[in-house]
């Protein structure tokens, strides 16, 4: 029984990693991570999907945060108890389980990124932002942020240097910490009855204590 | 993007819908000039604060509801608005027109989104309001300090967080704590909150956007009147 996962763009690369490293019978349908800057189109587009797809799939899982939606993804899916949403806010959570809570507790002024946002910073975020056209709104943007936390998942040199160009961009000092893929691999793997993957777990032994700072 | 028009040569009427137009498309310069030539043209400060700014900041407001303006352009506007009440908060404080009431504001601890509050505290202030804006990252205990130290009738938190709108609750519970609930009206915004989140922290009313709050505040303001 294939499953289909409907997934947010900004999670889409990541999610079909888990697939292969797993085997789980999932098929990836995705729905675009522009929808972030425009929250209210999110259970919208997700709703289309699920219309579409109903009927090709017995089972669908909604791979998305609330993110921001004011509640609207959840409440779409109570209309659709058969359909499940794995659980989050966002996928910042996801990757940063309950350290997210205790960076922000930490420090308010934290500014994150992932690999979706490193490898899409330059295109998809500065545009959406308007910092391609109005370069000047850069500090209307960040005048409260303090630092940058970049949560990898696939940690690689050329990574850290675009996350440290951000950072640079940015003038913020910058920290690494590798989380791997966190809850979001926790929270879709409850649906396939898998054990927690080998490679992550070799990947990521003591996420807390692998801070560093740049 | 006027730099052929000579706002000199213009009737009053055309720079009043010439700010509207500058605001919109977040012209500071321009804005600053327009108000300056309507000031030496006699015009009251409340006037070109009302037709122009706000009449203006109105607009720009529908259209990014509307899906046709985002949030970039509506920053630039701000960015204009805020250049152009800077020209006029000193004389419109000089007239001393009686103030509609005052409101702390703020964005809620954990949370650094400003853009949102920004513009309500503009628009409240454009409407009469005195605002006391406590920034971002807020707690409980300075929302309750500044409500007591400038006697508030409004409490508006802001949070664009689903992780820190949370913490409306803690303040409403301290302000119930203190015995301010009943003296203060509390209003709510930001992106991930809803009518049903405020019922369900007991605040008085949730607002979409900034002429909502506007609006709502107004009107809370009456009831405290009649009352
Ligand atoms: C711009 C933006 C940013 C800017 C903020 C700049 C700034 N100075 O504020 C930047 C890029 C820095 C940023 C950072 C982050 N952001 Co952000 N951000 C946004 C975005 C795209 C727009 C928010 C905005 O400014 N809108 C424009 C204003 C005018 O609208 P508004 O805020 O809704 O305000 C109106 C109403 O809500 C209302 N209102 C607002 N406040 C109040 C208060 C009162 C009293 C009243 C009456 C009314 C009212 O009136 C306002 C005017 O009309 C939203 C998505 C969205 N479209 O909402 C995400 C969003 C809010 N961000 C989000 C996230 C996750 C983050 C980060 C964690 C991301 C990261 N990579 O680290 C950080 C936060 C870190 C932190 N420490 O706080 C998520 C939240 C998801 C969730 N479920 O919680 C959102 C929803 C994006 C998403 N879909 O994932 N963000």
């Amino acid at each position: 029984m294939t499953t289909g996962l409907i997934v947010c763009g900004a999670l889409g690369r990541e999610v079909s990693q888990l697939i292969q490293l797993h085997g789980w019978d999932a098929e990836i349908i995705g729905v675009p991570a522009i929808d972030h800057v425009f929250p209210e189109r999110i259970a919208p587009h997700v709703e289309a999907r699920i219309r579409a797809l109903q009927d090709e799939y017995e089972r669908l899982v909604v791979v998305f945060g609330d993110c921001g939606s004011r509640g609207a993804l959840d409440e779409l899916l109570a209309r659709y108890p058969e359909i499940e949403r794995i659980e989050g806010p966002h996928c910042y959570e996801m990757y940063a389980g309950d350290d997210f809570a205790a960076l922000m507790e930490e420090e308010p002024g934290t500014f994150f990124l992932t690999d979706f946002m490193v490898r899409t910073f330059q295109g998809l975020i500065l545009k959406s932002m308007g910092l391609d056209r109005y370069p000047e709104l850069k500090d209307e943007y960040f005048r409260n942020y303090k630092r940058v936390v970049y949560l990898t998942q696939n940690d690689s040199p050329p990574y850290r240097q675009k996350a440290r160009e951000i950072a640079a961009y940015l003038g913020l000092p910058l920290e690494i910490r590798p989380t791997g893929w966190g809850e979001l691999e926790n929270r879709i793997r409850i649906h396939f009855n898998t054990t927690p993957s080998a490679l992550q777990g070799a990947q990521d032994a003591d996420p807390v204590n692998k801070t560093h700072p740049e | 993007m006027n730099d052929e028009i000579n706002i000199q040569e213009l009737p009053t009427e055309e720079i009043l819908e010439l700010m509207q137009e500058d605001l919109y498309d977040g012209l500071a310069d321009e804005i600053v000039a327009e108000v300056k030539e309507l000031l030496k043209r006699g015009l009251a400060p409340y006037e070109i604060l009302s037709d122009g700014l706000i009449a203006g900041m109105d607009a720009v407001g529908d259209d990014f509801r509307d899906g046709i303006l985002f949030v970039p352009e509506v920053l630039m506007a701000a960015k204009a608005m805020k250049a152009g009440m800077e020209v006029l908060r000193p004389l419109l404080a000089e007239t001393g027109v009686e103030k509609t009431g005052t409101v702390v504001l703020g964005t809620v601890k954990g949370d650094i989104h400003d853009i949102g509050k920004n513009l309500v505290g503009m628009m409240l202030e454009g409407a009469g309001f005195e605002v006391v804006d406590l920034g971002t990252n807020t707690s409980a205990d300075d929302f309750l300090a500044a409500i007591k130290e400038h006697n508030a009738h409004i409490l508006g938190m802001s949070a664009l967080l689903t992780t820190t709108m949370t913490y409306m609750r803690v303040v409403i519970e301290a302000l119930k704590e203190a015995g301010l609930r009943e003296r203060v009206t509390v209003l709510v915004g930001g992106a991930p909150l809803n009518d049903a989140f405020a019922e369900d922290i007991e605040a008085d009313a949730y607002c979409r956007d900034a002429a909502i709050a506007v609006e709502t505040a107004k009107k809370y303001m009456q009831i405290r009147k009649a009352e």
